[in-house]
């Protein structure tokens, strides 16, 4: 269980992070989600004591990060992929931080084995790719057996199979009753591994709560119709209330503020003849871009998202 | 049947099961642990110590041997203040910028390398990682300074003899100048641990410990006498130069208060190393 209690954070003028509260649940896998920027590594760094807030506290099982006696078997982080010393073997860096936190050697080749680099165990991290780099982190985390694991960003650099695995693993671990927090880029990736989310932007609180309360508080929900009598029906369900437009990549209708049941008994009223009708909800992607539309800081100008 | 271990669990019988509670916290002597696989396990220490191994010994002996033979020729003054025992100790002033580099990077390469973020949260007891380190280095620096110190004596006492005074460690003072030369080594080693906790850059703590080793004794020099004096007498590594000397420099402190004047500074370096550490972002 982690607490984010009013935490705040400024470099020089700028506000990372602004009054943030929100806790993350054991058992569960919680998303950090936000835009570039959004404040989602600083609030990590914070839980991990290595930034020192302005103001408010964050508490992992109602302790500070520093106060925690042997800090590896209760919290594994992986922050950056490259926070490592290139020079050094991927297996005597995690005996470097088994052996500062008095974690037996044999834990090394366990998680070395788990994360798949046993074979390259010896070489000097200097060679590692990107998702080498991840994993080697993501062994660091679980050198300990923590309770707790934060992943800033666990996927970046990661091949399909690399994202596969992540995301098993981060289900079981929760699973097996741990808290994992994850933040992501990849709304489509937490929508299929989180099932609780904290969404920040700016640097404060947008929404908390479980994947489907997110995309329902988003409130974009649509019916797919396709007919063969499309624009009679688009009259009818217009005349009714509806708002429509058409789907982009094929002939059909989207139609929104209206279920799918209802336009159902307007087509059969009507004598329309319908091929298609399906509810969508909207994506996490969709729901995500459309809650922190407000906050992206560091918009595209092209594409033209108003900022 | 037996319930599958947890795939991500410690699995072994007796190691320490952290979500139930049953771990030791961690130790200083962990963190002392953790920092000596850390010099160790990375190819730059062992070349940079066969460096200060090279130079110490190498020009120590070079330079034995070119006095030896010109000290027939030298002037009566040089003759007067000849110091058999610095002669032979020569080298350890390219020497010692190897092992205080290396002290340097023994911290800064943690910054550049972002490893720090990582070490802080393995050890967030900040004033334990910087002391763990201190304590590990200035060791290594002590040993390792002792043998090159003791090797470059004999080495050069061998070169003076016969062609020049050489003396032996049973003399007035020798051995108390061949023994402070890694007692020096291992104080100018937190120095340069302190600085590069401080500046965090690789180039701008090698600059600074340049400056301070070198540059700023030069520039005092070109002072008007009695500020020199004043200077060469109490910057701390002029100062700490002395105890390594058999025949002592005119307008200094003695031996041992001059190296008491750079112990000195290097517990407010320390200080420094150890305020900004805690009170900065990692
Ligand atoms: N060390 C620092 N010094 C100055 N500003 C910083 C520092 N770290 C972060 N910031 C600023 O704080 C804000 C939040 O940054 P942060 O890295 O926490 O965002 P993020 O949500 O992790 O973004 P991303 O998704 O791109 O990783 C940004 O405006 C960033 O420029
Ligand atoms: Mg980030």
């Amino acid at each position: 269980m982690i607490e984010v209690r009013n935490l705040t954070k400024r470099y020089g003028t700028t506000v990372a992070v602004d009054d943030l509260s929100f806790s993350v649940p054991a058992g569960r896998v919680t998303g950090f989600l936000g835009p570039n920027g959004a404040g989602k590594s600083t609030t990590m760094r914070m839980i991990l004591g290595l930034d020192a807030p302005a103001s408010g506290s964050a508490t992992i099982a109602g302790r500070t990060y520093h106060d925690l006696p042997a800090p590896l078997y209760e919290v594994g982080a992986l922050l950056d992929a490259k926070a490592m010393h290139g020079g050094r073997s991927a297996a005597n860096h995690l005996k470097v931080l088994a052996q500062s936190n008095g974690i037996p050697a044999s834990r090394v080749k366990e998680v070395l084995a788990m994360v798949g680099l046993d074979a390259v165990a010896r070489r000097r991290t200097k060679g590692f790719s990107l998702g080498m780099g991840q994993r080697l982190g993501i062994a660091g985390a679980l050198l300990g057996d923590p309770g707790v694991l934060l992943f800033d960003e666990p996927v970046n650099g990661l091949d399909p199979e690399g994202i596969l695995w992540v995301r098993n693993m981060m289900k079981s671990l929760a699973a097996e009753g741990r808290t994992v927090l994850v933040s992501s880029h990849l709304m489509n990736e937490m929508a299929v591994t989180a099932d609780y989310l904290v969404v920040i932007g700016r640097g404060k609180l947008i929404s908390e709560g479980s994947v489907s309360d997110f995309i329902e508080r988003s409130g974009h929900r649509s019916v797919l119709v396709r007919s063969p009598d499309l624009d009679r029906l688009k009259q009818l369900v217009m005349a009714a209330g509806a708002s429509v437009r058409p789907t982009p990549d094929r002939p059909g209708l989207e139609v929104a503020n209206m279920d799918s049941a209802t336009i159902g008994q307007i087509a059969a009223a009507n004598g329309v003849v319908l091929h298609e009708l399906t509810p969508r909800q909207a994506s996490l992607e969709e729901a995500f871009m459309e809650l922190t539309a407000d906050s992206v800081e560091y918009a595209a100008t092209t594409t033209g998202r108003p900022r | 049947m037996t319930a599958p271990a947890p795939p991500f669990g410690i699995t072994g019988g007796d190691a320490p099961a952290s979500r139930t509670g049953r771990v030791r916290p961690a130790t200083f002597l962990d963190a002392v642990r953790a920092e000596t696989t850390k010099l160790r396990s990375v190819r730059s220490t062992w070349i940079t110590l066969l460096i200060a191994t090279v130079l110490s010994i190498g020009i120590s002996a070079l330079v034995s041997a070119l006095t030896a033979n010109h000290y027939a020729s030298a002037s009566p003054v040089d003759k007067a203040t000849f110091d058999p025992t610095s002669i032979s100790l020569a080298g350890f002033g390219l020497g010692q910028l190897a092992i205080a580099i290396l002290a340097i990077l023994f911290i800064t390469s943690e910054y550049s390398s972002g490893m720090i973020r990582t070490s802080l949260a393995a050890v967030p007891k900040r004033g334990r990682l910087l002391g763990a380190k201190v304590v590990v280095y200035t060791a290594v620096a002590l040993v390792l300074g002792e043998v090159l110190a003791f090797i470059s004596f004999l080495v050069g006492q061998v070169l003076l003899e016969g062609q020049a005074p050489h003396v032996t460690l049973g003399d007035h003072d020798v051995l108390r100048a061949v023994i402070a030369t890694g007692l020096y080594l291992a104080v100018l080693s937190i120095i340069s641990i302190g600085f590069g906790t401080i500046v965090r850059s690789t180039a701008g703590a090698i600059s600074l410990l340049v400056a301070v080793l070198f540059v700023l004794p030069g520039v005092a020099h070109a002072l008007p006498t009695s500020w020199e004096r004043a200077v060469t007498k109490y910057w701390p590594t002029e100062a700490g130069r002395q105890v390594t000397s058999v025949v002592p420099t005119d307008h200094v402190l003695g031996p041992w208060a001059g190296f008491a004047d750079m112990c000195v500074f290097a517990v407010i370096v320390m200080v420094v190393a150890a305020v900004v550490l805690q009170r900065r972002d990692a």
